[in-house]
């Protein structure tokens, strides 16, 4: 089974990096860029368990590691 | 004072914090390393040195926070003994739960390695019985990530309760936008927790100690912990 966590900043937060990419998209000539944000995107290799039970499992990690909840928000998805 | 120094793979500063604590308190503090699940017998002072601890992976002190020792580490806060963490000690600090907030990378995006001016807010903690409220400190800072940032309650919180400890200011000591570094919020550089016993800061006052290399500014912070420690003892 496969999954895949995604963890973004929550609105609010400043994010210097974000701004940094956007003012290069725009210099690079990208139209229609109006904002930017950068976040963190991990695949992950499951070896045992059932959807949910996985699902439960993976946002223990996000709380745990994967995400500050003080300034992140993640999601979970269970793909296949 | 009988500290422990916390040695996580990938930090950097550990020597310099071991020999100013040396310097200060005439003991060698034990080097502890991050997979042992205890601290040394009679341990009054736990400190997280700073450097780049796991190669800054994931976030900056995100996975030594979760490291074995932090268990004991923990528990040694909580039963009120006295915690110093300085620049990845800070982030470790924060990604553990035992401080509030997190530090995000500077509002500039560069790194920063020179000296600061902090503001010392308050005197009457073991970090900064050494100082005077007010007094105006040189220290260095070198850090890519250091801009304080927490929710407003948190901040408001930290404010009201007075746990902001140490602020980047001008050398004369005011507010101003232009020394507040990395873009902290409030110009925070220093805060401890609610009970007091726990700080965490991102200048490096341990760098800062020894005539031989210009100021000695960040001596108090030592020279203060020592005489706590001593007349607790």
């Amino acid at each position: 089974m496969k999954a895949q966590v995604t963890v973004t900043l929550k609105s609010g937060i400043l994010d210097p990096q974000g701004k940094a990419i956007e003012g290069a998209l725009k210099l690079l000539g990208v139209a229609g860029v109006a904002s930017v944000r950068q976040g963190k995107v991990f695949d992950l290799e499951i070896a045992d368990g059932d959807r949910a039970e996985v699902e439960a499992r993976l946002k223990e990690a996000a709380e745990k590691l994967l995400a500050n909840t003080v300034i992140e928000n993640y999601e979970v998805k269970v793909i296949g | 004072m009988k500290a422990a120094v916390i040695v996580f793979p990938g930090i950097n500063r550990e020597r310099d914090m071991a020999r100013t604590l040396s310097l200060v308190s005439g003991r060698a503090p034990a080097m502890v390393w991050h997979a042992d699940t205890a601290l040394p017998a009679g341990t009054d002072l736990v400190v997280l040195p700073g450097g780049f601890s796991y190669g800054d992976y994931l976030r900056c002190g995100a996975i030594a926070a979760r490291a074995p020792i932090m268990a004991a580490v923990r528990a040694f806060a909580a039963k009120g003994g006295l915690v110093l963490g300085v620049c990845n000690g800070f982030q470790i600090l924060c990604e553990a739960g035992l401080l509030p907030g997190v530090l995000m990378r500077n509002a500039k995006l560069k790194f920063i390695c020179r000296d600061v001016h902090m503001r010392v807010e308050r005197s009457d903690t073991p970090f900064t019985r050494g100082y005077n409220a007010g007094q105006v400190i040189c220290v260095p800072t070198a850090h890519g990530e250091g801009n304080y940032v927490a929710d407003a309650d948190t901040v408001a919180r930290l404010e009201g309760e007075g746990r902001v400890v140490f602020r980047y200011t001008a050398p004369d000591g005011t507010l101003a936008p232009a020394w507040n570094v990395n873009g902290a919020t409030n110009a925070i550089a220093g805060i401890v927790n609610q009970r007091g016993n726990v700080l965490g800061m991102m200048p490096h006052p341990e760098n800062h100690v020894d005539a031989a290399l210009g100021p000695t500014d960040g001596r108090g912070l030592f020279q203060g912990l020592e005489e706590h420690l001593s007349r607790a003892a």
